[in-house]
């Protein structure tokens, strides 16, 4: 078996092997000898230019078009083998343009494959209601109504609900948030993950937006034109160490920014050496913690050690402000967010500082400026050896902090 | 003795020859819908034999209707059976068609989407493809049945059936009293049809589209 993929899975749900699509009547084939492994219970994200082949590949995955030479093999057998129908309702597949039935309702339409396969009646509607739920949609308002009711969004949505609908192992998912707006999109993203790390399905997911692909990837394949990858690693692999040229290219300037977004809060240590007040402290022990502290500001907390609010060194023992929650907090983060939305929320505070909670709500500790700089060059397998790398790649990428490097072009 | 007199006197006639109009358009309507819809089905995705019926079927309405009615008198004799057979080749242009139409309408990514869940190619074209066309088949039907309820007239002149028969028998009497009573209750006969039949095809279609198709 050739193995062009660079990190070898040992459990290949999916294993494609020197893949190859021309379309009849074009010079250059969409897909070209191409290689890849995809891990069982992993999101394998493929991202790239329109038309360098991404939507190809899925359909040769489900046999919806025939490869003109190579082998694609599921779970250990081979898909020319199979009964293509049948290999088809195993594997769940939210297409591009949604594709929804028009003339059956939402209900309906989730319901195809659960039918097909004969589940009761009983089961299919708790189903239809349990996939509405998940993706956002309040089943009463949503299950009898048709998808011309629906705005583009709500159309994909039930896109995604239809392809989850008979708990698929394999998931294909051509560019599902393409058409939602960027804040429901980050819901729908968040949500996404929250359920995959329950179903750990394995999903092929589509993507030309490589700040969704970092986000949502386990591993991202970069395609090239003419169906070439040209690389396929995780997320910080990628973006701290692109392949060549192109994937520099293609990740654009903010490799560093876009890094942030890998790691959540959860992962990073909190400092706990922020002074606090209880809320319950009376005016003199607040005037006290802040004569006793090193910084600017002093953290309340309440009862159930949740931040509420902060006092200032600069205000006067007699300041009305000194009393109840304090000044009201700006920001505190949870073990969702990302550094990247913590240094956000440091921009948008105009502070150095943001205070991280934990699950329950409660004060975890603070994350300062300099801690996360500390991080993004620590967390990266390759930092060590400062920005430039020796192994770096070529000259020229405009995503490289400006160091010692004299004469470096900046586009 | 004013038209209402004649026909007062004459309705049972005209009731029953309207009756075998009816008949005869729903001879013909069928027929080529059980010819047309399949042939459609058959050939709406390959470009060569679908021009090919498609011409066939339109030779077939060019034919002047007095001409092809007289034509058929040799092989089928007279009565019904050349009648049904003209209207029938008549249908089939509007119905073929039609239902060509709409099957090419469906949007492909429907159609992508339905194979990628696992759905046959017969589940596609009966789930499917057929609902959706649906709409524009009955079009297509309503069309038809327009065009066979003036051209049934013909039918008479091959001794078949329908309201024909008055008009040929006022039309064979010109100038006596009650020639153009005659004539005038066969057409009459025939626009009632037509707006009746009309109406029938318009709540057939509401209550046989989905509200899905309906909705803007
Ligand atoms: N049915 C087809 N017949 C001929 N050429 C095709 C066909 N489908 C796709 N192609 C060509 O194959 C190439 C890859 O197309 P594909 O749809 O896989 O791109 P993609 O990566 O999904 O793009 P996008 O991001 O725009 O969806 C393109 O050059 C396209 O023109
Ligand atoms: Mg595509």
């Amino acid at each position: 078996m050739t193995d062009a993929s660079a990190t070898a899975a040992p459990d290949a749900m999916i294993r494609l092997e020197n893949l190859t699509k021309a379309y009849p009547g074009q010079a250059e084939p969409a897909i070209g000898g191409l290689s890849l492994e995809i891990p069982r219970g992993e999101i394998v994200v493929f991202v790239g230019p329109s038309g360098c082949g991404k939507t190809t590949l899925m359909k040769l995955i489900n046999r919806l078009i025939e490869p003109t030479s190579g082998r694609i093999v599921i779970d250990g057998q081979d898909v020319t083998e199979m009964n293509p129908d049948e290999l088809r309702r195993g594997i769940g597949y939210a297409i591009q343009q949604t594709g929804l039935f028009p003339h059956r309702t939402v209900a309906q339409n989730i319901a195809t494959v659960p039918r097909l396969l004969g589940w009761s009646a009983e089961k299919v509607s708790a189903r239809v209601d349990e996939l509405l739920t998940m993706v956002g949609l309040a089943p009463d308002t949503y299950r009898d109504r048709y998808p011309r009711q629906l705005s583009g969004g709500q159309q994909q949505r039930v896109g995604v609900a239809r392809a989850l609908a008979a708990d698929p192992e394999v998931m294909l998912m051509d560019e599902p948030f393409g058409a939602i707006d960027p804040i429901t999109r980050e819901a729908l993203q968040n949500e996404f993950l929250r359920i995959q790390r329950d179903i750990r399905k394995t999903i092929v997911f589509v993507t030309h937006d490589i700040d969704e692909a970092v986000k949502l990837g386990d591993r991202i394949a970069v395609f090239g034109p003419g169906g070439r990858i040209a690389q396929y690693d995780t997320p910080e692999a990628v973006l701290s160490d692109p392949a060549d040229d192109y994937v520099a290219e293609f990740i654009g300037s903010g490799a560093y920014v876009k890094r942030l977004t890998l790691t959540p809060l959860s992962r990073v240590a909190a400092a706990t050496d922020w002074p606090t007040v209880p809320s319950s402290a009376d005016r003199e022990e607040r005037v006290a913690a802040l004569r006793s502290a090193d910084r600017d500001f002093v953290l309340v907390l309440d009862g159930d050690r949740r931040p509420v609010g902060w006092l200032g060194r600069d205000l006067a023992p007699d300041d009305d402000r000194l009393t109840g929650n304090g000044l009201p907090l700006l920001s505190s983060l949870g073990p969702d967010d990302t550094l990247f939305d913590a240094l956000n929320a440091m921009l948008a505070s105009n502070a150095d500082v943001v205070v991280v909670t934990g699950e329950d709500g409660r004060y975890r500790g603070t994350l300062g400026m300099a801690a996360i700089q500390e991080l993004i060059h620590t967390a990266s397998p390759a930092a060590g050896a400062g920005p430039e790398r020796a192994a770096g790649p070529a000259p020229g990428r405009s995503d490289s902090p400006g160091t010692d490097s004299p004469g470096k072009e900046v586009r | 003795m004013n038209f209402f007199d004649h026909l007062a006197g004459n309705y049972a006639e005209v009731l029953a020859l309207t009756g075998e109009h009816v008949v005869l358009v729903l001879q013909g309507l069928v027929l080529a819908s059980l010819i047309g819809i399949p042939l459609a089905v058959l050939t709406y995705r390959a470009e060569l034999p679908r021009s090919v019926v498609l011409a066939v079927a339109g030779v077939f309405l060019t034919i002047p209707s007095y001409a092809l009615f007289g034509l058929l008198i040799a092989p089928l004799g007279l009565g019904t059976a050349p009648a049904v057979t003209a209207l029938t080749m008549y249908a089939l242009l509007p119905v073929v068609r039609n239902t060509v139409v709409g099957l090419r309408g469906v949007d492909p990514a429907v159609i992508e989407s339905a194979r990628g869940m696992g759905l046959s190619r017969r589940q596609i074209l009966r789930q499917i493809e057929l609902p959706l066309a649906w709409p524009v088949i009955i079009t297509g039907l309503r069309v038809a049945t327009q065009l066979l309820l003036g051209i049934a007239a013909i039918s008479a002149a091959v001794n078949g059936p329908g309201l024909g028969n008055l008009i040929f028998q006022g039309l064979s009497s010109a100038g006596t009293p009650f020639a153009v009573y005659l004539a005038l209750e066969g057409i009459l006969g025939i626009v009632v049809l037509a707006v009746l039949a009309d109406l029938a095809f318009a709540a057939l279609n509401r209550v046989s589209t989905s509200r899905g198709l309906r909705v803007d």
